[in-house]
């Protein structure tokens, strides 16, 4: 079931949370809503639920205009961030609770609880109420909760936000292993762009109520539509009025045309990876990304003098973006949002 | 760190605290159990047995039955509307349900004899349709929810805010109506505050004296309750059927209390 929103408008008092934002989500997808808080993402995603009523547009479900639907009707999964599990019920009662308003009779509705607890792999802990389970468990809880009733699609608002490091990182493999064995069309909303990338096939950047740009995790890094995509997707140096990536600075011992000078100020190693921090002869601070064998090799060290070739430059100033953000893998609906923004700058 | 003047001072508060309670609560509640059972299990039984000290007893009850649901239902209702509906008129709504806290109970009673009382501006039309409210028990039920109105509402406002909208919204994107939701989601959640609130109801219509002392006339045997039988008894220095009845009603308080205590307790185990 392909969700697409347009137009959304929506106002709490000054604060405009949304404007005019049209997205498209196709039929089994899983796609991000990615920013900054205050973007709007949550708005947008409890909009589509119609926990928010929008001041202008609609939500199609299905090709159907769901906008004047209760929350009840919309038959939407939705995951909340500090999980929203029924204190006063077990973990049994949780997950059975829209079947039993849905009048299922008590042997189908222990079938179905019990299969999705072991989806979950939460079978052993039925009996428990939510205040004796961890974090990620309670969350997986509410997962097979909003999943027990086959909606037509599931949305998640920044599910994993209240959790740990690890439990994070191993929730979001499983999520997106559990999506590729049911495909419920799926949004989930979060303002880590790592997440994203590694959850969503399709991402929705958002800022300050619009949509700056969408597409493959892939599009939005290697072409972004703007400066605040190319900042928020991934590192980004900035010089003059270009952006660099910090692995797109080559850092060489000999001066050419394309080089600037620059001292080396600090190496941290982390891990595989080191991250070199330079100033330049007219103070800007930057950093380029190397690995272990190439700092071995240039065998850098703190106050030494070096030049960078920055590679890959992007400049948003007026000029069409070097290459252009909305190339045919990007889904629809997105170009909207990237083509405004872009010429809105020239 | 615990050092010994810590310990001290706080044994010291501690002897304090409960010196003044027993001092103050403690001493005349087991003077009037002493008082009343001095002379034997008989004389008490005999005054609260009698036929004005039962009738008394059953318009207590009766006071309850219809001032505690109505209250509670009204309560909760307007918890809801506070809590969950963000209106202009709240603080208006807000600072008159505290009203009944602040004005002496007394004065209520006057204010509803005048306005129930033959030149009152709901009396006449009241009576004309064969209703009588003062000196009966519509006037005693009315003065009952009049003075008992805040406490569910009071004891309920802040578990509602605490719970949040979030279980509430669950279970309406998992296909629960506003009926659903309210019954199997919020009314659960908030019961211990919305319980909590009925028993002070409870204890406040049981021991009401003031309001229906004024509104009921308090005739023997008919629009006697149990606080009006109390200080009867005690005007016409009947020691043991005031003290009798006194201790009813401490134990029908109390009685209330310890029955929420255990199911609470059940609860949380």
């Amino acid at each position: 079931m392909g969700i697409s929103v347009e137009g959304a408008s929506k106002s709490f008092g000054d604060f405009q949370a949304l404007n005019d934002v049209s997205i498209e989500v196709p039929n089994g997808s899983l796609t991000a809503l990615l920013g900054p808080s205050g973007s709007g993402k949550s708005t947008l995603l409890r909009a589509i639920a119609g926990l928010e009523t929008l001041d202008a547009g609609r939500v199609m479900i299905d090709d159907e205009d769901v906008s004047k639907k209760p929350t009840q009707k919309r038959e939407v999964g939705f995951v909340f961030q500090h999980y929203a599990a029924f204190k006063h019920m077990t973990v049994f009662e949780n997950v059975g609770f829209g079947l039993k308003i849905r009048k299922w009779d008590k042997a189908r509705i222990s079938d179905r609880v019990h299969e999705l607890l072991r989806l979950v792999q939460l079978d052993g802990l039925a009996d428990r109420y939510p205040s004796q389970l961890s974090g990620g468990q309670r969350q997986r809880m509410a997962l097979a909760r909003a999943l027990a009733v086959e909606p037509q699609v599931l949305l998640l608002d920044e599910p994993f936000g209240a959790l740990d490091a690890k439990v994070r990182k191993d929730l979001r493999t499983w999520l997106r292993n559990l999506h590729e064995e049911m495909h419920v069309t799926t949004i989930f909303v979060t303002h880590d762009q790592e997440e994203a990338m590694d959850v969503a096939g399709q991402l929705v950047v958002m800022n300050e109520g619009r949509v700056e740009q969408s597409g493959s995790a892939d599009d939005l890094y290697d072409h972004p539509a703007n400066e605040f995509v190319m900042s928020f997707v991934g590192e980004v140096n900035r010089l003059g009025d270009g952006f660099v990536r910090p692995h797109d600075m080559d850092v060489v011992l000999d001066a050419d045309e394309n080089t600037e000078e620059a001292m080396v100020q600090r190496i941290v190693a982390l891990g595989f990876e080191i991250r070199v921090e330079f100033v330049l002869a007219d103070g800007t601070e930057v950093w380029a990304q190397l690995t272990r064998a190439e700092l071995q090799k240039l065998e850098l060290r703190q106050g030494q003098i070096v030049y960078l070739r920055p590679g890959k430059t992007k400049s948003f100033n007026g000029d069409v973006p070097s290459s252009d953000g909305s190339g045919a893998s990007t889904p629809h609906g997105s170009q909207d949002g990237g083509d405004a923004e872009v010429s809105a700058a020239v | 760190m615990r050092t010994v003047s810590s310990t001290r001072s706080r044994w010291g508060l501690r002897t304090l605290g409960l010196g003044y309670l027993a001092l103050l609560l403690l001493a005349p509640l087991v003077m009037i159990f002493y008082k009343t059972f001095e002379h034997g299990l008989a004389p008490p039984l005999d005054a609260i047995t009698s036929p004005d000290g039962l009738h008394a007893l059953k318009l207590s009850l009766l006071m309850v039955a219809i001032a505690v649901p109505l209250n509670t239902i009204f309560g909760v209702g307007c918890a809801l509307l506070l809590v969950r509906h963000k209106w202009k008129g709240n603080g208006a709504i807000d600072a008159i349900i505290n009203l009944p806290f602040a004005i002496s109970p007394i004065v209520i009673g006057l204010s509803l004899f005048l306005l129930y009382g033959a030149k009152g501006w709901f009396g006449p039309g009241l009576a004309e349709a064969g209703i009588e409210v003062l000196f009966s028990v519509p006037g005693m039920v009315l003065a009952s929810i009049f003075v008992s109105l805040p406490f569910v509402v009071r004891e309920t406002v802040p578990v509602l805010q605490e719970i949040g909208t979030e279980q509430e919204q669950a279970a309406s994107t998992l296909g629960a109506n506003a009926w659903q939701t309210f019954w199997r989601i919020t009314l659960p959640a908030i019961r211990w505050g919305v319980a909590y609130g009925v028993v002070l109801t409870t204890a406040r219509v049981l021991g009401e004296f003031g309001a229906v002392s004024i509104v009921s006339g308090q005739i023997s045997g008919e629009t006697e309750t149990l606080p009006l039988f109390v200080e009867k008894q005690f005007a016409n220095f009947n020691t043991a059927g005031a003290f009798g009845a006194s201790v009813l009603l401490a134990v029908l308080a109390l009685t209330t209390l310890l029955a929420m205590n255990v199911l609470k307790r059940k609860e949380d185990a």
